[in-house]
């Protein structure tokens, strides 16, 4: 199985995600600068954390017109893996790939801390190595990551399986202190309709080793390889 | 030469955390007469063109493709000619 990840001008985690996935777990994988224009050979793209184009209008406001997106937005609609963390969040919501927006956390604050996820959904590609119950440590780091959708998308998104995951305390029951940012429904991360497209604000590369404070992250990428190999 | 005028504004249903900072701020300094703040974007574009409707639905075209994310916001824009 090969990974992409897409490096903007801005990007920051893009480092994290290529050594998780090929020291960590030892998966080949490539960087995509932006300005590619073809994805072909690869069976997940990566959209990293940063501050592609500097945030400049909204986060990933700019990003989402860079050429390799359109590739991008094709392997989605063929099926094909793709996952967006923190920034990269923002530009699978910017391109339409998934429902909603981030903006302004309430509290105004830069959030960088560790968060506590509880799973609602075990059964997508991203998730399907996850025990029921399981409550994932995975950092946080950014200052808008404040998930709003409309009520009837929301009402439509539950029926379908695609809020991913939430915020919850360590114990995992999901209340308004352990939201960090202000999300509705204390929303974490969220899939598309075709559950082949992730997107969530915590950072499942920066919690891949125990010298960093947690390995509660691998279990995405190990879910994503075990998904792929399945499918073949 | 047109300008357009753009003002880019959170949705009314979206809660506006920066509004409501600067809000509270205004009535530490004794304004307690102001019930709301909403903040937004302002935005002043040139645009080469000699049909008014068409500048303006080029305007409108940029601010619902980019300059707005029309799942949270609203926009609204003036056009005057000249530069």
């Amino acid at each position: 199985m090969k990974f992409g990840v897409v490096v903007f001008p801005g990007s920051n985690c893009d480092l994290d995600a290529y050594h998780v996935l090929r020291d960590v777990l030892g998966q080949p994988v490539e960087y995509l600068w932006h300005q590619e224009e073809r994805v072909e050979g690869f069976d997940c793209l990566v959209l990293p954390g940063g501050f592609s184009y500097g945030d400049y209008l909204r986060c990933g406001a700019i990003a989402r017109f860079s050429p390799v997106m359109n590739a991008v937005v094709d392997f989605a609609n063929r099926g094909g893996f793709v996952i967006g963390i923190c920034n990269g969040f923002q530009v699978l919501l910017e391109a339409g790939l998934l429902p909603g927006a981030l903006y302004r956390n309430t509290n105004l604050q830069f959030r960088c801390q560790f968060t506590y996820l509880v799973t609602e959904n075990i059964a997508t590609p991203f998730t399907g190595l996850v025990q029921p119950g399981r409550v994932l440590k995975i950092p946080i780091a950014h200052g808008e990551g404040n998930y709003y959708v409309d009520q009837e998308t929301l009402c439509a998104m539950q029926e379908r399986g695609q809020i991913v995951f939430r915020y919850a305390t360590p114990d995992g029951k999901v209340t308004a202190e352990a939201n960090p940012n202000g999300s509705l429904e204390n929303i974490a991360g969220v899939c598309n309709e075709g559950k082949n497209v992730l997107g969530m604000m915590p950072h499942p590369e920066r919690a891949g080793e125990t010298a960093l404070g947690s390995t509660d992250g691998l279990v995405i990428f190990q879910s994503i390889i075990r998904q792929w190999e399945d499918g073949r | 030469m047109w300008k357009a005028t753009i003002k880019v504004m959170l949705k009314k249903s979206v809660l506006d955390p920066q509004g409501q900072a600067v809000q509270k701020a205004l009535h530490a300094l004794g304004y307690k007469n102001v019930p709301d703040v909403r903040i937004g974007k302002y935005l002043e574009v040139k645009v080469d063109g000699s049909d008014r409707d068409a500048v303006a639905a080029q305007v409108r075209e940029m601010c619902e493709r980019l300059l707005a994310n029309m799942v949270i916001e609203d926009y609204t824009f003036e056009l005057t000619e000249g530069n």
